[in-house]
């Protein structure tokens, strides 16, 4: 049995934490620069070098990529043969308020959702914990803005529902998102499971680099019949029009009821981002 | 390219049209949710106002805190349409123009129309670029609401598009997608 202490945990937050808030990922930042080239209308051309510009200046500055510097979700897959030592709850929400002190980022969490003081350390975060196997640590950060994040939905389709019906609520989510969600988005789609399980496989989804597709054909397919479906609306960057809706669509799926077929869509902007280490 | 100062007078938002690429120098103070309902609240209470919005304009912004020898911290727009409730009552108040990203709603756009506003699209998501066209910033209201306070920022050729001009026309309305 391998041990860890939440000291070490606690360290790595912080430090993914600053990366992912200056540090555009890389898929992401790729499918940009593609994006620019493909753009015709000027505007559209002129928004995304603004937006490449911005992730250049962030990385060397140490500035947040967006002020929005997010609500931190964590993804940790434990392994069985590792112990971890001490508080983990605690080191989490201490390694989240180290980086946002740390790194001069925006503290944007409330205590209460409607008494709503600042808690002014940006913690406490989101967790969710997946058991392994081995004796590692995956630790995933993912600060999302709530721009893109007031834009995510879920529908329970009817588990006789088609790939053409799972595009139609797609587009029906990103229609509705429209310029407020600061396209060109990153969508994240969770199918399958339950109401809470296909938004956590949404969430997912989004932490996956948008060059990797699903391992499974069909849904392979649907990632990339949807990228072109969502492409097909034209609403831009910034939703002044033009080829570049999304840079990238990832499914996560998982089994599901007889009488079901969950969709949830997370919605995420061009600042789409997570770092991840394993420990 | 169009380069305007504020205060943004009536004659200013006049020669300005949906589409118009903007430089923007000058006085802009920052608002969104939290202020936003306080001074609409204060309003509703029959109080005047702790500042002047008269041809004022509005930031839609809540900045991250400026490193030791910057100015601002990352320092884009937010979604603008959360706004749109309190947006009529501090048009009519003679504000003079907004600056957010997305659309309004359609009672925003008339008050526009009606005391020939303007609201000014930034671009999302590119704080790091635009914290370089501040040149000062200070706490001026609310410092108690953290990010959320009112910010007097001092802005020089701060980069914006007319998105809804003084008689109501919507750059979203040309740019080829209708939102359901």
């Amino acid at each position: 049995m391998r041990e860890i202490s939440v000291s070490k945990i606690r360290d790595t937050v912080t430090e993914l934490c600053l990366k992912a808030n200056f540090e555009l990922r890389r898929d992401v930042l790729k499918a940009l620069k593609a994006a620019f080239k493909k753009e015709t209308i000027l505007r559209a051309k002129n928004i995304l070098k603004a937006i490449i510009e911005n992730a250049q200046l962030a990385k060397k500055k140490r500035l947040a990529i967006c002020q929005d510097t997010g609500l931190v979700s964590i993804f940790l897959e434990i392994g069985n043969d590792l112990t971890i030592f001490g508080d983990l709850e605690e080191a989490l929400y201490r390694g989240v308020e180290d980086a946002y002190k740390k790194g001069y980022l925006r503290k944007s969490v409330v205590d209460d959702s409607l008494k709503r003081k600042n808690t002014n350390t940006n913690a406490p975060c989101i967790t969710h914990i997946d058991i392994i196997k081995g004796d590692k640590l995956k630790v995933t950060v993912s600060p999302k803005g709530f721009g893109s994040e007031n834009k995510s939905a879920i529908r329970m389709l009817r588990p006789t529902a088609s790939e053409s019906d799972i595009i139609d609520f797609v587009l029906e989510v990103v229609k509705s998102a429209g310029a407020d969600a600061c396209p060109p988005l990153v969508l994240g789609v969770g199918i399958g499971g339950t109401f809470d399980h296909a938004a956590l496989l949404s969430k997912k989804a989004l932490l996956r680099s948008i060059d990797t597709r699903n391992a499974k054909k069909h849904f392979r397919a649907l990632e990339k019949d949807l990228l072109k479906a969502v492409n097909s609306l034209k609403i831009g960057p910034m939703g002044l029009g033009g080829k570049t809706t999304v840079l990238g669509v990832n499914i996560e799926e998982f089994p599901t009821h007889i009488a079901g077929l969950p969709v949830a869509v997370s919605v995420s902007c061009h600042a789409t981002r997570s770092a991840e280490k394993i420990i | 390219m169009i380069n305007i100062t504020t205060p943004l007078t009536e004659d200013i938002r006049e020669n300005l049209k949906a589409g118009d690429e903007v430089l923007l120098t000058g006085t802009i103070l920052t608002a969104r949710d939290a202020a936003h309902k306080r001074l609409c609240d204060s309003l509703k209470k029959g109080k005047s106002l702790p500042l002047n919005l008269k041809n004022a304009v509005i930031y839609y912004c809540g900045p991250t805190p400026a490193r030791p020898g910057r100015t601002i911290g990352s320092c884009g727009p937010t979604t603008s349409s959360r706004m749109d409730s309190f947006t009529p009552a501090l048009i009519s108040l003679g504000l003079g123009g907004m600056i957010g990203k997305g659309g309004r709603s359609d009672e925003v756009k008339s008050a526009i129309k009606r005391h020939k506003c303007v609201y000014f699209l930034a671009t999302g998501g590119i704080g790091a670029l635009l914290s370089t066209k501040v040149k000062s910033a200070k706490v001026i209201l609310y410092n108690d609401l953290g990010p959320e306070a009112i910010y007097k920022l001092e802005v020089k050729d701060f980069p914006l598009l007319v998105g809804i001009d003084s008689k109501g026309r919507d750059l979203y309305d040309k740019a080829g997608w209708k939102k359901e």
